[in-house]
């Protein structure tokens, strides 16, 4: 085979890979508005918040410390132990699960009823808090994640493509996890929502909020029941980004990312998510590679949308949304 | 005591169509424009200059022209900082390749390049709504950033990438450069945003301004009763993108002085002016004045208060400064989800009726 096409086969298989990263992030956000109707901006930043307290527990961080030394002139900085990684992450779930009841009982209770923007409005509201907060609770320097996820070349797929094409692909490890992670989640979450009560109770929810609630399910349960969800998503694309990335504020400008993910696969379906994160990323890294060179390329920050933004001109509810039907 | 109609006859259409229909009313905005323009060039110096007033009057022109687009149109943009970099780069290439035409003409031409350029990006509204078309104005923001910042003639192939902004005179007076006066800066800001929000007034009374708020309140509707979607998004988009780019001018020409795209029309510009017009009040002038002051002065004053009261070291401050303005975003939204204008509405109808409210 020529080798330009080996080289663009190489392009969209690591394109995918992204895709599945991508896509991880847009799950939170499908999750949260076909619960709520609340388009959750904050979802990049409660991955970033996520990785952040996974990496603090991890390392035995004081929380807070930089304004504890600030207020009363200490300087603590650590408790000077480590905690095992699972046991971390399991912490991390638990704190997640209580920022989820925090967001229901300080913000979510007041807004029912609000028009759509102002929920908007307010999660991006809630993106600046939790980002302040985060830095605020556990420093803003760069962090390195390491949860024992194998990283690196792929050294049996190398060797096998070399054997057949004469020439090695590079897949991260990484990505490979992600995949196989991805995959587990959308399956499980189509599980739980298809057979436990829980999930039954969401996708009542998730069709006609006042329905349900006559028919006797909690509304606020369902709404902190889905937003642990979302922060258990967070976390696991926080690991994920965190572990390829180090933890960082520009890991919470992935939800930018996850955005065009969104509008390309419909913001009500899961399938959707995961489709259109698989195109964009493809796309992305394609278009980056055979046009990105004659055009100065960092395509790759503005692709993702432009296309999102061309396929919606022809069909506006995107692959696998609802179809939109407007009465006055 | 205030805000008495009684006793205030009107004696012809005109006198009872007027913006401000009660007294009291008026004379305060003339005291205000009065101080404005005849108090504040004499006691301005630097450090309020550039810290506070300028870029308040900047992002109040900008804050109006978001506010045409969301507030009173219902087109929810998170492209205002393209838009911005846009009326920046337009006028920078007007001032550099015709310097002998007035900056004031250049402005307006820049604002006018932001128009056509808003109506590109605006063409989709008419297929996409609500928050698809939020979204898809991300693709300006991302767009036009990198576009400023890959294609050199953009900025005139300078080695570092920036634009800055040569000195440029009103009236035998420099507005812009480092040799400018803070009093000269401040008054070509003064006087745009004088004559814009008086504009933005008007247009927003008028029968344009009616379509936009039809559009807004249920598109479909308005379509019925005659109103041309097409024309209706386009002229918001249009009309918004020029206050966007009349204010990225100024912002870089007279205020910034040298500018790289990505760090001062990046994504958090659009989520700043947003933010304006939210706390401010979303479909009101007076708000978008009272937003872009709240956003200017809140940062200013947790910094005197943290870094210089307390003693805190800067990053803290930074972090904590973000925690409050999401936590005052979310506040307001809960308390008042109108904004600052709608606050300032409740207190006038509170004026009026005291001391005897009942």
């Amino acid at each position: 085979m020529p080798d330009t096409l080996l080289f663009a086969a190489e392009v969209t298989l690591n394109g995918l890979m992204a895709g599945v990263m991508y896509a991880l992030v847009a799950l939170g956000f499908v999750l949260i508005f076909k619960a709520s109707g609340i388009f959750n901006y904050a979802q990049g930043v409660m991955a970033l918040f996520a990785a952040l307290t996974l990496v603090g527990i991890q390392q035995g961080q004081v929380p807070f410390a930089h304004l504890i030394n600030a207020v009363f002139g200490t300087s603590v900085h650590h408790f000077g132990w480590t905690v095992p990684s699972l046991l971390a992450i399991a912490l991390t779930v638990v704190v997640m699960i209580a920022l989820a009841i925090a967001v229901e009982r300080l913000v979510l209770k007041y807004l029912v009823n609000q028009e759509p923007i102002i929920l908007f409005m307010a999660t991006i509201g809630l993106a600046y808090f939790l980002e302040g907060f985060g830095d605020v609770m556990w420093g803003a320097d760069i962090k390195r994640l390491d949860v024992g996820l194998p990283q690196g070349l792929n050294s049996v797929i190398d060797e096998t493509t070399f054997n057949i094409f004469g020439y090695g692909f590079f897949i991260d490890n990484l990505d490979i996890v992600a995949t196989v992670i991805a995959a587990a989640l959308v399956l499980s979450l189509t599980v739980y929502s298809q057979f436990s009560r829980d999930g039954r109770a969401l996708r009542a929810v998730a069709d006609d909020h006042q329905a349900a609630l006559s028919v006797g399910i909690s509304l606020r349960y369902i709404w902190v029941l889905v937003w642990a969800i979302a922060g258990f998503v967070a976390l696991v694309a926080g690991i994920m980004w965190g572990t390829k990335l180090g933890v960082q504020f520009s890991l919470s400008l992935i939800a930018l990312k996850a955005l065009p993910v969104l509008m390309l696969g419909g913001f009500t379906s899961i399938p959707g998510a995961i489709v259109g994160g698989l195109i964009i990323g493809m796309g992305e890294k394609l278009f980056e590679f055979f046009v990105g060179p004659l055009i100065g390329g960092a395509t790759e920050n503005w692709f993702a949308y432009v296309l999102a933004l061309l396929f919606l001109v022809f069909r506006p509810q995107g692959l696998f949304g609802e179809k939109i039907i407007e009465r006055v | 005591m205030f805000y008495r109609e009684a006793g205030d006859f009107k004696t012809s259409y005109v006198a009872d169509s007027q913006t401000f229909p009660i007294a009291f009313d008026r004379w305060r905005y003339y005291a205000v424009l009065a101080v404005a323009f005849g108090v504040i060039p004499f006691f301005i110096n630097d450090y309020w200059a550039n810290a506070v007033l300028i870029p308040f009057l900047i992002y109040a022109i900008a804050a109006i022209g978001l506010n045409i687009l969301t507030g009173y149109c219902g087109q929810v943009s998170l492209g205002t900082g393209g838009f911005m970099a846009v009326g920046a780069y337009a006028v920078y290439k007007l001032m550099t390749a015709f310097p002998d035409i007035s900056i004031v003409i250049h402005i307006l031409l820049a604002g006018g390049i932001t128009a056509a350029v808003g109506v590109l990006f605006g063409l989709p509204s008419l297929r996409i709504k609500g928050f698809y078309l939020a979204v898809a104005t991300l693709a300006a923001q991302f767009f036009l950033v990198w576009l400023f910042n890959r294609v050199p003639w953009f900025y005139n192939y300078s080695a570092s990438g920036q634009i800055s902004s040569p000195e440029r005179t009103v009236l035998g007076v420099a507005v812009t450069g480092p040799a400018a006066p803070a009093w000269a800066s401040y008054m070509i800001c003064l006087v745009f945003v004088a004559v814009l929000a008086w504009v933005a007034r008007n247009l927003t009374r008028g029968n344009l301004g009616r379509q936009w708020m039809a559009i807004r309140d249920m598109d479909i509707a308005a379509e019925i009763i005659g109103v041309n979607p097409l024309m209706a998004k386009l002229t918001a988009f249009a009309i918004s993108s020029f206050f966007v780019g009349v204010a990225g001018a100024l912002f870089f020409a007279v205020y910034l002085g040298a500018v790289e795209v990505g760090e001062a029309f990046g994504i958090q510009k659009s989520f700043l002016v947003l933010f304006m017009i939210i706390i401010g009040g979303l479909g009101s002038i007076f708000g978008s004045f009272a937003g872009a002051a709240f956003l200017v002065l809140l940062p200013v004053f947790l910094k005197n208060v943290l870094v210089g009261g307390l003693g805190w070291p800067t990053d803290l401050a930074a972090h904590i400064e973000l925690m409050i303005v999401g936590g005052l975003i979310v506040a307001f939204l809960i308390a008042e989800p109108h904004g600052i204008a709608q606050l300032w509405r409740v207190a006038k109808e509170k004026l009026r009726l005291w001391p005897f409210p009942h």
